[in-house]
């Protein structure tokens, strides 16, 4: 308290600043409350975007339809058939006669994959081992294609395992698929973090430059620079508010993957915490930084909007895995906030690892901050050009 | 209280501000009077620290623009041209923010505002933004004026506004001209020059006069005639092709007119007799009375009036070109 009060006898000026702010940011939320609208749109986007991905975008396959060619209809082709049709992810829905159906089933895109068995089936596997499964899938959607062979693969390698114990054929390769982390390969594993660092950024870079934008359109700009207001109490206070709401968006996104989507925070809640506010602040000075360019809020959105949900959607990892794309991508995702904060967040919220697994990531994200604050105040304009 | 010396502005292409040079006295309303896109705003925003000239230095309160922004800033109220208040909070939450952004509060100052904010003060929790043209203006007035400022820079404030506000307007400045406020005020509308206590007017960038605004009409020197007849327009085309007539300009309800060598004519017809001017004046009338009924108007009304500000505008306008 003597602190304080020595700390207020050497800047007179403090208390006026900080009523000064206060009125400012009382300001800002009285823009937000009363604008019913938006308000709404900020609050339930998350929750839409959320169930949207969990239960209409699903990129998990369920009952695909598949055909099977199978020439020599012996007891071991019969028993593979009967596994797949009797795994969740498959329904056999039509025994081909020949080969030439086969590029017809396709053509007509009924079934996603053909199970082509090579002829004497099971007598080739037992006498010269020589015995083939064709797995032909219709690869136009890839992610599925690829997801229907690999549930293939493992349940024919499943059925193997089990006739190597029956028969005791000598030369199996046994292999073991055990899926780490998220065993049920649940979607909601991968998009929860991805919804997460979208609508963060949506939030915080979208609004806070529009809003700025806002004041410009409107002309109060004009009358604010023409006042003892510092430019960076201005800022700030325009910030604030957003800062809350997301805050507010944060616990409702967590809330619903815990209790609705069933995706558990395995880590520490504490560090997924720190990992967001830091995110939070890193996309509440890009907005910043955006609103010192453009100067009325159509083109504020198209910039938030375009320039920066396209690669946190196309870059981040979040719809597609960042590894397999060109290098030159791969480094422009570098510079994508929302891609370390996601890998930061399957970190903890997946996989259950703690502080020193997020370091980097919190590192970086740290640095962009610190970065962008800097940038935003340096191109705050003391004047209108 | 305020200077300007030799301001140049210049938008990629357009010269906005040419060599612009004048001086407003302490406690002086002093009127820049021009059309649209004559410059106004763009010298209103270099003098409240909005925008740098390219050329030329301007002082405001002994305070320079450039170096000393951040002083001039605090001390001066300014009320852009269009409304620049936040039309989603209301007229009291409006004139409270900005008190506190001038690090002040409503109460402190309210004398200065109270004449003007008692008109609005029973609408106080409507939104800005519902408010009618005059009352908009009012408030916006008030914001400007909450932290008693030394000069009041008012861009165009009655653009947009009934002609009865635009009165009490004007009557709310000389109001606070007596409380020793300077007021830099701007306006499209000739008719408020004569309410400021001087002029300078403004056309494309460039300054045409600046005086009181009797003296300017006195800087009239030719005759001046109103004509009107039936048919406006064709009144109008029809004077334009008179010899005789120099200038003619549309002015609401009549037409005004210059002649040249209004005196040669006469004088050769004319040259034995010394007849006074108001016989000359007559002479002149009747002659283009005689040449306007030839051409089939009707109702002819002919008078000489005293010239206002907006014909002076257009004579030395005619220079400017």
């Amino acid at each position: 308290m003597r602190y304080f009060t020595a700390w207020r006898v050497m800047h007179p000026e403090k208390p006026i600043e900080m009523k000064q702010f206060i009125s400012f940011v009382r300001k800002e939320f009285h823009h937000i409350f009363r604008d019913r609208t938006t308000m709404a749109i900020l609050l339930i986007l998350p929750v839409l975007m959320l169930l949207l991905f969990g239960y209409a975008i699903n990129t998990e396959v369920k009952n695909s339809k598949i055909a099977v060619y199978d020439p020599s209809n012996d007891t071991y082709t019969r028993a593979i058939i009967e596994k797949m049709q009797a795994s969740e992810y498959f329904s056999v829905v039509k025994m081909l006669k020949n080969e030439q159906e086969m590029s017809e089933q396709f053509k007509s895109g009924e079934v996603k994959m053909v199970i082509a068995f090579s002829e004497n089936f099971h007598e080739n596997l037992l006498h010269s081992g020589d015995a083939q499964i064709a797995l032909i899938a219709d690869a136009t959607d890839p992610n599925s294609a690829k997801s229907v062979v690999n549930y293939a693969t493992a349940i024919i390698a499943g059925y193997q395992m089990e006739s190597q114990q029956l028969q005791q054929i000598p030369f199996q390769i046994d292999t073991q698929i055990k899926l780490l982390y998220n065993p049920q390969m649940k979607g909601a594993y991968n998009f929860v973090p991805g919804v997460m660092g979208m609508i963060l950024m949506l939030i915080c870079a979208m609004m806070t430059s529009i809003s700025i934008a806002r004041e410009k359109e409107m002309g109060t700009m004009e009358v604010l620079l023409v006042s003892p207001v510092k430019p960076a109490m201005l800022i700030i206070a325009k910030a604030i508010p957003y800062f809350f709401i997301s805050l507010i968006n944060l616990t409702t996104i967590l809330l619903i993957s815990v209790f609705i989507l069933g995706v558990p925070v395995a880590g520490s809640l504490l560090w997924l915490l720190v990992l967001s506010l830091v995110y939070i602040f890193v996309n509440l000075s890009l907005g910043l930084v955006i609103s010192s360019v453009v100067n009325n809020q159509q083109t504020a959105l198209l910039i938030s909007g375009m320039v920066l949900m396209l690669p946190v959607i196309m870059l981040s990892g979040m719809m597609f895995p960042v590894e397999n794309m060109p290098v030159f991508f791969q480094w422009i995702s570098q510079l994508i906030p929302a891609k370390w904060y996601i890998i930061g967040v399957k970190k903890i919220m997946i996989k259950g690892l703690g502080f020193s697994a997020i370091m980097p990531q919190l590192a970086v994200l740290s640095g962009m901050a610190v970065l962008l604050i800097a940038i935003s105040i340096k191109k705050f304009k003391y004047r209108l050009e | 209280m305020i200077s300007c010396k030799n301001i140049s502005k210049k938008y990629k292409k357009v010269q906005a501000l040419s060599d612009i040079s004048f001086e407003v006295k302490p406690g002086e309303i002093f009127g820049l009077i021009g059309p649209d896109g004559a410059g106004k705003t763009t010298l209103f925003r270099i003098l409240t620290t909005l925008i740098l000239a390219d050329e030329g230095v301007a002082s405001v309160d002994g305070l320079d623009v450039v170096n000393d922004y951040k002083l001039i800033r605090e001390r001066v109220g300014y009320m852009p041209g269009r409304f620049s208040l936040y039309q989603d909070l209301s007229v009291e939450e409006n004139l409270n923010f900005f008190a506190t952004v001038f690090n002040t509060t409503v109460e402190e100052n309210y004398e200065l505002v109270r004449d003007i904010y008692q008109q609005i003060e029973p609408f106080k929790t409507r939104k800005a933004g519902k408010l009618s043209g005059g009352m908009k203006q009012k408030l916006a007035l008030s914001c400007a004026l909450i932290h008693k400022p030394t000069v009041l820079f008012l861009d165009e404030p009655t653009t947009g506004v009934d002609p009865v506000s635009r009165k009490e307007f004007w009557g709310m400045l000389k109001n606070l001209q007596q409380q020793g406020i300077t007021i830099l005020v701007s306006t499209p509308y000739m008719d408020e020059a004569s309410l400021c206590d001087r002029i300078a007017l403004i056309q494309k960038g460039r300054l045409l006069t600046i005086d009181s605004p009797g003296k300017i009409a006195d800087g009239f020197k030719k005759t001046l005639l109103s004509v009107s007849a039936e048919n406006m327009s064709l009144l109008l085309t029809d004077l334009r092709t008179i010899p005789e007539v120099e200038n003619c300009y549309a002015f609401g309800d009549s037409h005004h007119i210059t002649l040249k060598n209004r005196t040669s004519r006469y004088e050769q017809e004319h040259s034995d007799s010394k007849g006074k001017k108001d016989n000359e004046i007559e002479f002149i009338i009747n002659d283009l009375k005689v040449t306007l009924e030839a051409k089939n108007h009707l109702n002819i009304i002919i008078k000489e009036i005293k010239p206002g500000i907006e014909d002076c505008f257009m004579e030395l306008s005619k220079n400017n070109l």
